[in-house]
């Protein structure tokens, strides 16, 4: 590669990190994806030029590839926000997909050639981590999208059966097993068996390896498999001997692998917890709690939040599917008129993805100033007069704190217990997405407002609203 | 491995706030995939096979740049804070 075709690569690996500096910032973030778009222009238009160069073809089917995946990629971007989990993970898929694929054509090319030396052990072992990665990004990612999506034959809670981790572990082994006797021998008769047996087995443990994962990982996961894609990338580099695949890749593989870390420590899980254990398999629903709960109507609760100071609302994926967020903004309008201050409390898992009540939130125009962080309302919630649960269950159930045999005990949680009264929308009696009983709404001062949160908080708008116009 | 280190120096400061957007630039931006399927895709006197599979690579990695790159600044587009108008 000569030095002048370096330029370009050098310039964009300059802008990626750029980008995702500026992204650090809210002020700044805007910039930083244009920073990454410029980064991503730079890259094509330099690879072309250097293919080009080089003699390459193909320009018109190439073009046309293109043209027909911006045609596919910009409908995914116009996806109501309630769906960017599901879309997430779909793009995970097409990257899994486009680095397997890549891996693919370059071992049947190298393999067509018969060129001991393109085949060498270093690239072998790359083109292995690149395919495995890929393609179980693939799938895994497909059945994240899937589940997501509550699609209805994909089973969405976590799916568990006897010596689960044995047969992993050992599908796992035995991939690994057909990619290193492809390093041993990658000319041998056998290879092309053997890399089809690696394609076969990175497709099944994709799925196997998300098949019993619940609803309250679905942050984590998405994360991991962020990372897996952005993996996957940095192998491609290294068979193609690409500093810029290289870089970009372990750009985005360390930030699916800290957002992964971030999820876990918010979970107080471990990594391995996550990828192995089943959250909900160990939780039977106690019944008995369910029946000392305390419905009350709209009217009474707006009359309470009226004459609160300050209202903490915890809102969770009942929110998300309800799309309650404009009415929650109606009413954050209404109460803030009445002098009442109106604060947002975001767990770092509330939701299906990292930050996802944040981007809801920002849709129905709530200025990120008022989302507060768990461990900075924390401190409030002694002083908070009411705390308005939407659709939120196990981010603010007080058995993590205090009870040593709830499966979720350990993991820290915003203080809804200690405000003064805490009203909790939910759909119905039952615990929530992890099966898990919830004692907040046992308390004596927690009062239950049963329905659909946009409906529910609808109710309270036109209470609020209308005591406005007749006082 | 200097890329995973700065990666993870400026990751480290992005906000809760913004780990959405974050991921869908991330993920925008793994579709530098789409280099290596270019190459694969250009290359001369190979088999059809070949270049096909390229090619479908390419097909996947610019949906990912085309939506990933769109829908992050969507999002971002709603981030404001108080007092500020709608753009």
């Amino acid at each position: 590669m000569s030095p002048l075709r370096l330029l370009p690569d050098l310039a964009a690996a300059a802008l990626f990190i750029q980008s995702l500096r500026w992204m650090g910032d809210p002020g700044t973030s805007r910039r930083g994806v244009l920073a990454g778009a410029a980064a991503m222009a730079l890259a094509v238009a330099g690879t072309l030029a250097g293919a080009a160069a080089g003699g390459g073809t193909h320009g018109l089917a190439i073009l046309a590839a293109f043209a027909l995946g911006a045609a596919a990629g910009y409908p995914l971007a116009q996806v109501p926000l309630t769906a960017v989990p599901q879309r997430t993970a779909l793009s995970h898929a097409f990257g899994g997909m486009a680095a397997g694929l890549v891996g693919t054509a370059k071992f049947v090319h190298a393999y067509a050639e018969g060129g001991r030396e393109a085949l060498g052990p270093f690239v072998t072992a790359a083109l292995g981590a690149e395919v495995l990665l890929g393609f179980l990004t693939l799938t895994g990612s497909l059945l994240a999208a899937g589940k997501l999506q509550e699609v209805r034959w994909i089973p969405q809670r976590p799916v568990t059966y006897p010596f689960q981790n044995a047969v992993n572990l050992g599908l796992l082994a035995l991939a690994v097993g057909a990619a290193a006797a492809l390093v041993a021998a990658p000319l041998a008769p056998w290879a092309p068996w053997a890399f089809g047996l690696l394609v076969l087995l990175s497709l099944a443990f994709g799925i196997l390896l998300v098949l019993p994962i619940g609803g309250a990982d679905m942050p984590t996961v998405i994360s991991i498999l962020n990372a897996y894609a952005g993996l996957s990338a940095v192998a491609m580099g290294f068979v193609l001997d690409n500093k810029l695949l290289i870089t970009a890749g372990a750009l985005d593989g360390s930030s699916g692998f800290i957002l992964s870390v971030l999820m876990c420590r918010a979970m107080n899980r471990s990594f391995a917890n996550v990828l192995f254990g089943a959250f909900g398999q160990t939780a039977p629903v106690a019944a008995g709690a369910a029946g000392a709960l305390k419905a009350d109507t709209a009217e009474s609760a707006a009359q309470i939040l009226a004459q609160a100071g300050l209202v903490v609302v915890v809102p969770g994926y009942g929110m998300a599917v309800a799309q309650a967020q404009h009415k929650l903004r109606e009413l954050y309008d209404l109460l803030k008129r009445r002098g009442v201050t109106v604060k947002f409390a975001i767990h770092p898992v509330a939701g299906r993805m990292p930050g996802h009540m944040n981007v809801l939130l920002a849709e129905a125009e709530i200025p990120y100033d008022d989302l507060v962080e768990m461990d900075d309302i924390n401190g409030e919630m002694p002083v908070c007069d009411v705390c308005l649960v939407v659709g939120a269950n196990d981010v603010v159930n007080p058995a993590a704190r205090s009870d040593p045999a709830s499966p979720i005990y350990g993991m820290p949680i915003i203080d809804a217990d200690r405000a003064h009264t805490v009203y909790a929308v939910k759909r119905s009696r039952n615990p929530g997405f992890a099966g898990i009983d919830n004692p907040l709404y046992a308390l004596d001062k927690t009062f239950m407002l049963f329905g659909d949160a946009k409906a529910v908080i609808g109710d309270l708008v036109r209470q609020l609203g209308g005591e406005a116009r007749h006082p | 491995m200097l890329a995973t280190y700065v990666g993870l120096m400026s990751i480290q400061r992005v906000s809760r706030l913004l780990h959405t957007p974050l991921m869908s630039l991330t993920n925008a931006i793994s579709a530098i995939a789409v280099v290596g399927a270019l190459l694969v895709a250009a290359g001369r006197g190979q088999p059809a096979a070949v270049t096909l599979l390229g090619l479908l690579a390419i097909f996947c990695s610019t949906t990912n740049i085309v939506s990933g790159f769109l829908i992050t600044d969507r999002m971002l587009r709603m981030f404001r804070k108080k007092g500020e108008g709608p753009p």
